[in-house]
């Protein structure tokens, strides 16, 4: 191995542990690999070489030595770090710096992580590639012509293309795990209540869930561990002892019984079908059983999330009114928007929208010209259409036929899950339908956008766990992703199986060739 | 026409915790602005609530004193407007599974007892204040009060005139002092009143448009406005027009209601479970256990008083209406056996002494111990009753004990007969006029000559050892 | 026939407190029309005695002790603001 960001989160804890490694220098690489990659990919919104640096040297002055000691790992725009500009890759919260630091960001901060933040992300998490971002794009480090999956896309592909060891996404209906499969990592999302979400910038609260994104299963095992527990801060967050995922990983698997779906084939690959009937046999050569479970349900998950979804993100985003935080409209007459910034972003040098300066007057709109009008100017297009539809479900008249009826059929879908894992002890299914698509493929259409989402909503809806995990590669080269689905809390069966998989085949070796390849001169857009 | 009102009153009471409702910043009152906040009352983006246990369980436990049905299950709803002082522009508040509903309370109205209903109590969260700027075309927002606990308490529109309503709330009011889970300041919003109201002809059955108020800052704006009210509506439907459905304010200098101009007449809260807070179970063996640690109540007391110290029924209900009072009460007759008289300095001369000062009874500072030495002083002579109506309000003014008065002011009474018997011999000898007029019969000297004594003896003298000796030395 | 019109769609947006320009109006509406179209197949499923599902795990009761927890410095929450004015924080007016 030549280079230091190269290195999974536990072959670097290993060598920092042993000497082997300065921390230093391990972030060194790590930025420099940022700041040769972030221009293209855009996996970042903001790096600050100069902040990171003074952060770690006060960290190795004094702090804690844990089990992530000098690790570089970054995390998702909708996690509250304090003091650091946190937007949930939305115009509404540009600059806007939390007092506070998410539950999730303590644990990885008491466990000694250098946290890079900002991993870009659909605005406020709401999409499927990346796109909606009001900081542009990601790119697919594998081809970046393509979106890398979302809404999870910068932490996917900064861990993909060595721009940090690890990072936190978050997972409302596959924010996580599509963005592994399209980039070829490891990603999973807890159970509901694993994971502490407060400082999680709520999309949908019943559905959203923190959860590692990694180049190999075993550090996912260890991410969890650290971000998993219950938080007396959150009343959704389980009061369920943590299991020793990583030192579990390697019991065996044999006799485990794998659940096979009979899925809705609409819209997917063939080349997916493949690789996971391919998964399956290898699972069968591991000792397992296959056993047919049926999910009746699954086809109206996305109807269900797309009621439930919207109608709680219309709730939770009532508070960007330019009130007390983020971005307010101005009167008509100046620049819409803040004052302008230049500021370090991804390596090089370009402008960012940072509050500052002289702010003009902000009184002479009325109070519901400002709320309106910051609204409007705030939230991109894919944020109000949700909000919209979000207000519509729950308004008088439709509350009942839409809102109601989504949440009964959520319980089904639950049943559903409930019943098949009495037959088995994990569902397999593919991650997404489809390799990763192209930039702006779908934006348009944003029915078929939702549609993508078909394999890894019904977890969200059942509050069950799930991961992804590389399984094979397309014929354009393009990675294919694995999901395992278990029993709530059934992490470490996921974690075991997923181990064992990856021990047998060389998917997760797989890496896209810009890692390697010097940039320049590789087209972008920007 | 004759008009019968149909009142309901909504009222919020603040629960006194010491943190909010689902963060654990304090409650207090009048701090600086801005300063008892977190990122969980400020809505900031990722804060998450977690209810205050002490909260739920005043909720229960005033619920149960008003014979509510206290849910199996409750959650929590989110009741979503955009407001400046809302800093999520929704409101955790309960929808449909609420606390508790169907109570009642027991009312003094036309000398019986009157059943109102009690819809349901819910707990929700405060909002923050508004200041508006006289000048500028803005407001200020202050979001100390935001996420305070408030238990709402929703009547039937069972209350028949703005009397019962008065009466209604100073009974509630003296329910939740005997819980002791709310200071009740309505000054300080602690206790806050809405009211609706709807008039429809005597006898009928069907109600009539209904006219919310708001802004009631005291009780006695309550039953104002809704006096008010009345006469507005009847005019409207004598003069053949309709009553429009709308909130009002009440405005205090007009001292008349004024319509909020219909501003939430497209009003849709858009209910929905709070999806970050989980349901909460009240089992059985709980509502038992408050149940039986419920304290006595008003109504219970005032029985207890009419019984254990023959009190008539009116006296034991207004004593036990507040309960400083009715403690006061219970404290001074521990010492002082007689009941009726200290009944009577209570519901009197200490009430008049709080209304001349603009202070409700129960507001007045008075140590039992100071009214049992007045009671004393009168038995045994040592004041008259009439020094002791003066020395009662110097007491209170001085918060002084009135042996200690007495004392000071040397103001025992002159009893000795040959000391009254030399201030007589004095007061005849320099007014023989009147020594004259008396002597033909004119009976107002007499009371000219006691004064005369009186005035002499700066008040000290016994004025019916006066008396009596002045008749002697005249026949 | 449509699901939704371009009323109901400027209805809701007055709700939501978003303006939503002309153009942009044009486009949402059958894109929403289209959305709520394919949501509606969930009134083809049966629900009949299905409790709705809001939470999905079975916890209750979660409370905290009434104790005080360290405020946020006001200065702190105030430099978040878009505008203050002293101590508070500045919007239009409210007309009540």
């Amino acid at each position: 191995m030549s280079r230091l960001c190269e290195l999974t989160m536990h072959e670097a804890r290993a060598r920092i542990e042993q000497g082997g490694c300065d921390p230093r220098e391990l972030l060194r690489d790590v930025l420099d690999q940022i700041e040769r990659l972030n221009p293209l990919l855009h996996a970042y919104i903001a790096v600050d070489r100069r902040r990171l640096e003074a952060a770690l040297d006060a960290r190795l002055r004094q702090g804690p030595r844990g089990r992530l000691f000098g690790i570089p790992v970054t995390v998702k725009d909708n996690l509250c770090v304090q003091d650091e500009e946190t937007a949930c890759g939305s115009r509404i919260l540009a600059g806007f710096r939390p007092p506070y630091h998410a539950t999730a960001i303590d644990r990885l901060l008491q466990e000694g992580a250098v946290i890079i933040p900002r991993a870009n992300m659909d605005e406020f998490a709401f999409g499927s590639s990346t796109e909606t971002s009001y900081f542009g794009p990601t790119k697919n480090p594998w081809d970046p012509a393509r979106v890398p999956g979302g809404s999870s896309g910068g932490s996917a592909t900064a861990v993909a293309a060595d721009l940090a060891l690890g990072a936190l996404g978050t997972d409302t209906g596959g924010s996580i795990r599509q963005p592994a499969s399209f980039c070829g990592v490891v990603g999973l999302k807890p159970t509901y209540g694993r994971v502490s979400r407060y400082g999680l910038i709520a999309f949908a609260s019943s559905l959203d869930q923190i959860g590692p994104i990694t180049k190999d299963v075993t550090d996912c095992a260890l991410l969890l561990s650290v971000i998993a527990g219950h938080d007396p801060k959150d009343s959704t967050s389980a009061p369920v002892d943590v299991p020793d995922y990583v030192g579990r990983l390697s019991a065996p698997i044999r006799g485990f019984r794998i659940g096979v779906p009979n899925l809705p084939k609409e819209g997917l690959d063939e080349q997916v079908g493949r690789a996971i009937e391919e998964a399956t046999q290898v699972f069968q050569r591991l000792g397992c059983s296959t056993v047919p479970v049926d999910l009746p349900h699954i086809g109206s998950s996305i109807a269900t999330y797309y009621v439930v979804a919207v109608a709680e993100a219309s709730s939770n985003l009532a508070r960007y009114d330019g009130v007390q935080y983020g971005y307010r409209a101005t009167e008509p007459g100046y620049p819409r928007g803040f004052v302008w910034r230049s500021q370090t972003c991804g390596g090089g040098r370009r402008e960012c929208r940072e509050p500052g300066g002289e702010r003009p007057p902000t009184h002479t709109l009325s109070l519901l010209d400002m709320y309106e009008r910051t609204r409007d100017e705030g939230f991109g297009a894919e944020a109000k259409r949700r909000i919209i539809l979000g207000t519509y479900v729950l308004s008088r008249g439709y509350y009942d036929a839409y809102y109601l009826q989504g949440m009964k059929v959520r319980t089904l879908i639950k049943r559903d899950f409930d019943e098949a894992f009495q037959r088995c002890d994990a569902v397999v299914l593919p991650t997404s339908p489809t390799p990763a698509f192209r930039l702006g493929e779908k934006l348009d259409d944003p029915l078929q956008m939702y549609l993508s989402d078909i394999y890894t909503i019904s977890a969200n809806l059942a509050g069950v766990p799930a991961i992804s995990i590389p399984c094979g590669s397309s014929r354009e080269g393009l990675p294919i992703g694995m999901q395992l689905v278990a029993a709530p809390f059934g992490e470490e069966a996921l974690l075991r199986a997923a181990f064992a998989y990856e021990q047998a085949t060389e998917w997760h070796h797989q890496t896209p060739a810009i890692k390697g390849s010097d940039p320049v001169g590789q087209s972008h857009g920007s | 026409m004759v008009y019968e009102p149909v009142i309901g009153l909504e009222v919020h009471v603040q629960l006194a915790t010491h943190s909010k409702l689902f963060c654990g910043c304090p409650t207090k009152f009048g701090g600086l602005p801005n300063a008892q906040t977190c990122p969980v009352c400020l809505g900031l983006p990722g804060a998450l609530p977690v209810l205050n246990q002490q909260a739920f369980e005043w909720g229960i436990k005033t619920a149960l004193a008003f014979d509510c049905q206290v849910a199996e299950v409750m959650k929590f709803d989110r009741k979503q407007y955009f407001y400046p002082d809302l800093p999520k522009n929704f409101q955790i508040s309960q929808y449909d599974r609420p606390l508790a509903k169907a109570g009642h309370l027991d009312i003094a109205a036309n000398g019986t007892t009157k059943r109102i209903g009690i819809t349901r109590v819910h707990m929700e969260e405060d909002a923050g204040k508004l200041l508006h700027d006289p000048k500028e075309p803005a407001s200020y927002v202050d979001f100390n009060r935001t996420g305070v606990p408030l238990l709402e308490i929703v009547s039937e529109p069972d209350l028949r005139s703005p009397d019962e309503a008065y009466q209604y709330l100073v009974e509630l009011k003296a329910v939740l002092e005997y819980l002791d889970v709310s200071t009740c300041n309505m000054e300080e919003g602690s206790l806050r009143c809405d009211a609706n109201i709807s008039l429809r002809p005597a006898g009928a059955s069907e109600f009539g448009s209904k006219v919310e108020i708001k802004n009631l800052n005291s009780f006695k704006y309550v039953r104002a406005a809704l006096t008010f009210e009345m006469g507005r509506q009847a005019r409207a439907l004598d003069a053949q027009q309709r009553v429009a459905q709308e909130t009002r304010l009440w405005d205090l200098k007009s001292e008349a209601t004024e319509s909020m101009r219909s501003k939430e007449g497209a009003s849709d809260y858009r209910y929905f479970p709070e999806p970050d807070l989980v349901p909460f179970v009240i089992g059985r063996t709980v509502v038992e256990s408050i149940t039986r640690a419920l304290p006595e109540l008003p109504a219970q007391r005032s029985r207890r008083f009419a019984d254990a110290y023959g009190l008539s029924a009116y006296d034991a209900h207004v004593l036990t209406e507040h309960r400083r009072l009715a403690d006061l009460f219970e404290q001074a007759v521990a010492s002082y056996r007689r009941p009726k008289p200290v009944a009577n300095w209570l519901m009197g001369d200490l009430r008049a002494y709080g209304n001349a000062r603009g202070k409700e009874p129960e507001e007045v500072q008075v140590e039992p111990a100071w009214l049992v030495h007045l009671l004393e002083a009168i038995d045994q002579g040592t004041i008259s009753g009439k020094m002791a109506k003066d020395l009662f309000v110097d007491m209170l003014d001085q918060q002084q004990d009135p042996r200690q008065l007495i004392e000071q002011r040397g103001l025992k009474q002159i009893v000795d007969d040959g000391a009254l018997d030399r201030l007589a011999d004095e007061v005849l000898a320099a007014h023989q006029q009147s020594v004259e007029d008396y002597r033909k019969g004119k009976m107002n000297a007499l009371m000219f000559l006691v004064g005369k004594c009186m005035e002499r003896s700066k008040g000290k003298a016994n004025p019916t050892q006066v008396t009596e000796i002045l008749k002697r030395k005249l026949s | 026939m449509s699901v939704v019109t371009k009323q109901d769609v400027q209805h809701v947006a007055r709700l939501a407190r978003i303006r939503l320009e002309d153009a942009e109006l044009a486009t949402f509406v059958p894109q929403l029309d289209e959305i709520l179209g394919y949501v509606r197949q969930l009134q083809s499923v049966s629900t009949e005695g299905v409790e709705p599902t809001s939470h999905v795990l079975p916890l209750a009761n979660v409370t905290r002790p009434d104790a005080n927890q360290p405020c946020l410095d006001p200065e702190r929450a105030l430099r978040l603001a878009p505008a203050r004015h002293n101590q508070f924080v500045k919007v239009p007016k409210v007309i009540e």
